[in-house]
């Protein structure tokens, strides 16, 4: 996994709350669990004016002038700001992988949906939850100010926004996990004792789940 | 493909009986909720998360919060487990349960079916929940019994003693407790792109100017625009392209039943494009032939399917044109989710089906 510690980028504004994993990326590019080349159709639906279909040559197709991702200055982000509740829906990865393949490292917003906060984890991506004023504020400088961008600091804990610094919560372990690029299966394979012993003891005590 | 117990992984887990109380289920969809509906603690995972479970059997996981779902009262007529789900979700919101396990008790969901009990769980994602369930009884039990990977014999009656403790103590404390009437809830319609857009069949179009949550009022007018609607609207008013009936929300018998009773002798409204009726598994599609189901549909303009997902999520041929409108009961209304550009309003089988025969909506209750 791409490990992630200090990181500095473009903010890209998206400005919408409940941005569901369809959005993010359509289903009919799910059928490949290859999890490189989602980027091209990242936010598929509203970033193209054609229909997009796998297969087909990305680079011919009618990009949508008025989606902030084809806007000059926001082409080059790796910071996604955007509103409450992201990633809603399906558990499907293909979402982080395709938001990961675009180039996104970082997503700020005042909520995310479950499954999909630990997908991020999963797949070099740091989300952070920051309030509704931080938001209001992020937003309004990356949609005045051309090329705003903001620092990252994951082992501190901090977002740097040109001197001003603010705080963040993570959880201790997936921030370790994410610093070191670390896999889960790796870590919990060294507590296969513990796992061994507990399943042993589970299939005693309900041998009917025992087959 | 052509074992006929095939289908939908939420409907023939339980069928088969895989599906037991107090068993932690995962499974890389997030409608696994649908599980809880037998006391089981049944959750989506994400790709990783699958790879993980396989290598490692174990996950490691945030113990989630408990929230309280009481829902009292007798249902009205022709009110399904799929009203529930929708007026929880429209109370509550989608990221209402985010964080949290729901469970869903109280008189009225004793009284629901296990399909209809599958159903209000296999919708609990919906409210941002990862597990919705419902403690043990009876009815589980009766349910499990004879399943072919249900327990036999001496494992039969020691799994049926332990199940029977699967239930939350009188005293139990949960994070948030939410308390809804069932005689408060009417036939539900989505009328935007989100599960939460939601109102009585009575209802008109909201204005977004005079939503509460200043934050929601972009949100509402661009789900507006999408779905090509105008506020003050009545929902009675909405005319409709397609037809959908099926998904792991409702596709089980008790859903085919209760749909083919709203249809029998009627015919499909000649605005209707298409009327799909898929059902969950080919158990279910056996079950459904031999009550001649498939024949009050087929006579009545429904296209009778083989099981599969289908229409809810138009990842193959089934899908929405641009700006077509459907009536479905699968569970999510998405921008593009039934097809680029198509505009799916969320219902019960019921409500489907009284809208296939007029064409637009209808409250199923003043249906002759």
């Amino acid at each position: 996994m791409l490990p992630i510690n200090k990181h500095c980028g473009v903010v890209i504004p998206l400005d919408r709350a409940n941005v569901d994993t369809d959005a993010i990326i359509p289903k009919q590019f799910l059928k490949s669990i290859k999890k490189s080349g989602f980027g091209p159709n990242l936010f598929d639906e509203w970033r193209y004016l054609d229909r997009g279909e796998p297969g087909i040559n990305q680079s011919e197709r009618k990009l949508n002038p008025d989606f902030i991702l084809n806007k000059e200055n926001y082409r080059q982000g790796t910071i996604l700001l955007t509103r409450e509740n992201f990633g809603c829906g399906s558990s499907r990865e293909h979402a982080p992988w395709a938001l990961l393949d675009f180039g996104i490292r970082v997503i700020l917003a005042p909520s995310f949906a479950d499954i999909f906060y630990g997908n991020c984890f999963k797949n070099g991506i740091l989300p952070i939850q920051i309030n509704k004023e931080m938001t209001d504020l992020f937003f309004k400088k990356a949609l005045s100010e051309i090329g705003f961008k903001l620092s990252i600091d994951l082992e501190k804990q901090l977002i740097i926004d040109d001197g001003e610094r603010y705080t963040f919560k993570v959880d201790e372990f997936k921030k370790h996990c994410l610093i070191k690029g670390l896999d889960d299966i790796g870590l919990t394979l060294e507590n296969s004792k513990d796992i061994e012993v507990f399943e042993k003891r589970y299939y005693n005590q309900y041998p009917w789940l025992a087959k | 493909m052509n074992d006929e117990r095939q289908g939908i992984v939420h409907v023939i887990g339980p069928e088969q009986g895989s599906t037991l109380p107090g068993m932690t289920i995962v499974c890389g969809d997030s409608h696994t909720s649908t599980h809880g509906a037998f006391g089981s603690l049944a959750i989506g995972i994400g790709t990783s998360e699958v790879e993980h479970v396989l290598a490692t059997q174990s996950l490691l996981l945030k113990k989630f919060k408990t929230m309280l779902v009481n829902v009292n009262g007798t249902l009205g007529k022709h009110i399904t487990a799929k009203d529930i789900a929708l007026y929880i979700i429209g109370q509550i919101g989608t990221a209402g349960g985010t964080g949290f396990a729901i469970e869903f008790s109280g008189s009225t969901i004793k009284n629901l079916s296990m399909e209809g009990r599958m159903t209000l769980c296999n919708m609990a994602i919906e409210a941002g929940s990862r597990a919705g369930l419902v403690g043990v009884d009876e009815k589980t039990i009766d349910y499990l019994q004879g399943r072919p990977f249900s327990p036999q014999g001496e494992n039969w009656k020691k799994a049926i003693h332990d199940w029977k403790g699967l239930v939350s103590d009188p005293d139990a404390v949960f994070d948030k407790i939410i308390n809804i009437s069932a005689s408060s809830i009417e036939p539900q319609v989505t009328w935007g792109t989100s599960p939460e857009m939601v109102c009585n069949i009575n209802d008109k179009i909201p204005d977004p100017a005079q939503e509460k949550k200043l934050s929601n009022q972009k949100g509402y007018q661009s789900a507006l625009d999408y779905m090509g609607l105008k506020k003050g609207t009545s929902i009675k008013d909405i005319k409709l392209d397609k037809i959908f009936i099926g998904s792991c929300t409702n596709s089980r018998i008790e859903d085919l039943r209760r749909a083919a009773e709203i249809v029998k002798s009627k015919k499909v409204a000649t605005n209707i494009k298409q009327a799909l009726v898929v059902p969950g598994s080919g158990l279910v599609k056996k079950q459904a032939e031999k009550e001649g189901l498939d024949k009050i549909f087929i006579e009545a303009g429904f296209e009778w399917r083989d099981p599969g997902c289908s229409m809810c999520l138009a990842m193959n041929a089934d899908r929405l044109e641009p700006q077509e409108r459907c009536a479905s009961t699968s569970n999510r209304n998405f921008e593009g989710r039934q097809g680029q550009g198509g505009r799916t309003h969320l219902v019960s089988p019921e409500m489907a089906a009284a809208a296939a025969v007029n064409g637009k909506f209808v409250d199923i209750r003043e249906m002759p």
